[in-house]
């Protein structure tokens, strides 16, 4: 009974490690890149058209990253049902659907948050690596190493978003015990079946987890501002 | 590479013209300083020759060689044989050592080689033992010189200066002024310098331009442009306030300087003999009543002259016959304290306010 206990709250939590992480780590190989190209894109456009572009473009990504969790999952629920577009790949309910939807989630978070720690270092050590004899090429790498700090509180911030999302998964994944249940979704499930146990369990880990995130995010923040 | 010349440039930034038709040219090994004030068009002048700016129109030439903006190549290859500084330090996020190599590693320079020269730039600008900080964590004045000694590890042709001692204390001051004559001298490397410090100019250049409001007014050494100065130059605050004196160390480790009629200035340098000093007026704060302060220096006096500058106001004070300040002061506090013409005011200042050549 204990061991049974201890062994799906161990399945579950790796689960949540396992779909957040790779949400976050595809996420961060899509979205890095294109935050430090929107990233070195600002200041550039002095044209009124190139203006307009770019503030309609921070304001989509910034919709974005608050984008409601449970419209993805009603979403990405629409595409995999099996009368949907996509339906045919038989992915609904699976963690490979919960991955989809906070991928949908963490990019966003990703790009915008790379994008404004690229932007605020761009111009200054751009022209200060210039300056100093660098090639365009050289200059850049110089930029997206300065904003590195940056770049890992987006993938930290992303991960803490994914890790403690409840309702796009639950829609995607359909929270099937063994197979597609989550930290938060399990809380859920047993909050209603009365098994404050187990719940609080569970809460006590995503907490932990939570606290571990924001410890490291904390850290690199102050290392990162000693400007 | 190292003759500089400026050619009928023009810079515009959304329909104001920030330079008109500088002309100018710097020989080989020769120190030039651009002087105006704030807002004259200095550093963009500086950062047109270093390549960061293209002109509006006209050419910048080197060694008689007009810039091909359209070319990368030749512009990357160019700002190689150039240093510069700008006003306020950009350091990267790395160490001091790091910092100081980055010119040279992009230059594809070997490790040996670098750090033989990094050892030997940081003890030009007094930051040996600096190697493993991080730069960010460094004081003002220490970030300046990471920035001057990231300028000269590659030993430019040229090498430019934007306000480079403009926020520093006088300390660090000193050790950059030295650091700039030192390479000017040992290694004839040619400088374009920008300040507002006259003393500076007049201590440092061998040439210098006195530029208002995009244009160059007078061109010449010291002694033409400032000797029989235009009204334009003259207005350019720096020549108020200069005194001639006998100064004295004090036992505190400052200055006292007598500048006649019994009256003495305190000053934070330490020098003996006959100065000339120089106090800005917007270091000078007027009080109606004397003021309990830690700066050393308060005399009493009486507004002679009232002059609308626009948003502040220049104030002629008389402290005893002869010996006339300019004070800046905004309007507001001129319309708070009630002034006018034969106000009785107290004039506070700093020991550190006060300068010298």
């Amino acid at each position: 009974m204990i061991d049974s206990f201890w062994e799906e709250i161990l399945d579950i939590t790796l689960l949540s490690l396992k779909v957040s992480g790779t949400a976050v780590l595809i996420g961060a190989l899509i979205g890095t890149p294109i935050g430090a190209v929107f990233g070195f894109r600002q200041f550039k456009g002095k044209r009124t058209l190139m203006r307009f572009v770019d503030v309609m473009l921070k304001s989509v990504i910034n919709t974005f990253m608050g984008l409601p969790p449970v419209v993805v999952g009603l979403v990405v629920y629409l595409l995999l049902t099996q009368s949907g577009p996509l339906g045919w790949l038989g992915l609904l309910y699976t963690p490979t659907a919960m991955i989809i939807t906070q991928l949908i989630m963490v990019v966003p978070i990703i790009i915008g948050v790379t994008m404004s720690a690229v932007g605020s270092v761009e111009r200054a050590i751009r022209e200060r690596a210039l300056s100093l004899g660098a090639t365009e090429t050289q200059a850049a790498w110089l930029v997206l190493r300065e904003a590195r700090m940056g770049v890992l509180t987006s993938i930290i911030v992303a991960f803490g978003a994914a890790i403690s999302e409840v309702g796009g998964i639950m829609i995607a994944g359909g929270n099937i015990r063994w197979w597609t249940r989550t930290l938060t979704t399990a809380i859920v499930t047993e909050t209603e079946l009365g098994n404050f146990t187990m719940a609080l369990t569970l809460g006590a880990i995503l907490l932990s987890m939570a606290f571990a995130i924001n410890l490291v995010l904390t850290i690199v923040q102050l290392k990162g501002a000693r400007r | 590479m190292p003759t500089v010349e400026v050619r009928n440039l023009y810079k515009e930034y959304s329909g104001r013209d920030i330079l008109k038709d500088v002309d100018f040219s710097v020989k080989n090994g020769e120190l030039f300083i651009l002087v105006g004030p704030n807002g004259a068009g200095k550093t963009t002048l500086l950062r047109i020759v270093d390549l960061l700016e293209e002109p509006t129109s006209g050419m910048v030439l080197f060694d008689g060689q007009i810039v091909d903006y359209s070319s990368k190549k030749d512009m990357v290859a160019l700002r190689r044989k150039m240093g510069m500084v700008f006003q306020r330090a950009i350091l990267f996020n790395m160490s001091v050592f790091d910092n100081v190599a980055y010119p040279l590693k992009v230059r594809g320079e070997g490790e040996r080689n670098i750090n033989q020269k990094v050892k030997e730039v940081l003890e030009l600008v007094q930051l040996n033992g600096f190697e493993r900080k991080n730069a960010l964590a460094l004081s003002g004045g220490e970030g300046q010189r990471v920035a001057i000694a990231q300028a000269l590890v590659t030993e430019p042709d040229l090498l430019l200066l934007d306000e480079p001692t403009a926020n520093l204390d006088p300390k660090n001051v000193s050790i950059v002024e030295d650091t700039i004559s030192h390479v000017n001298r040992e290694r004839q490397t040619t400088i374009i310098m920008t300040t507002h410090n006259i003393f500076q100019a007049e201590n440092l250049a061998h040439r210098l331009a006195f530029l208002n409001d995009g244009k160059i007014e007078s061109i010449g050494t010291f002694q033409d442009v400032f000797e029989k100065p235009s009204k334009l130059v003259k207005s350019f605050a720096k020549l108020e306030n200069v005194f001639y004196g006998i100064s004295k160390i004090t036992a505190e480790g400052t200055s006292a300087i007598d500048i006649g009629n019994g009256l003495q200035i305190e000053a934070a340098f330490k020098k003996n003999g006959t100065v000339r000093l120089h106090v800005p007026p917007e270091d000078i704060i007027l009080s109606t009543q004397p003021l309990i302060s830690s700066a050393r220096n308060t005399f009493e006096g009486r507004i002679m002259q009232i002059s609308d500058m626009g948003h502040v106001l220049k104030l002629k004070v008389k402290i005893a016959e002869n010996k006339n300040f300019t004070v800046q002061i905004t309007k507001r506090s001129f319309n708070e304290m009630q002034l006018s013409i034969g106000s009785k005011v107290y004039m506070v200042f700093k020991a550190s306010s006060v300068q010298t050549s």
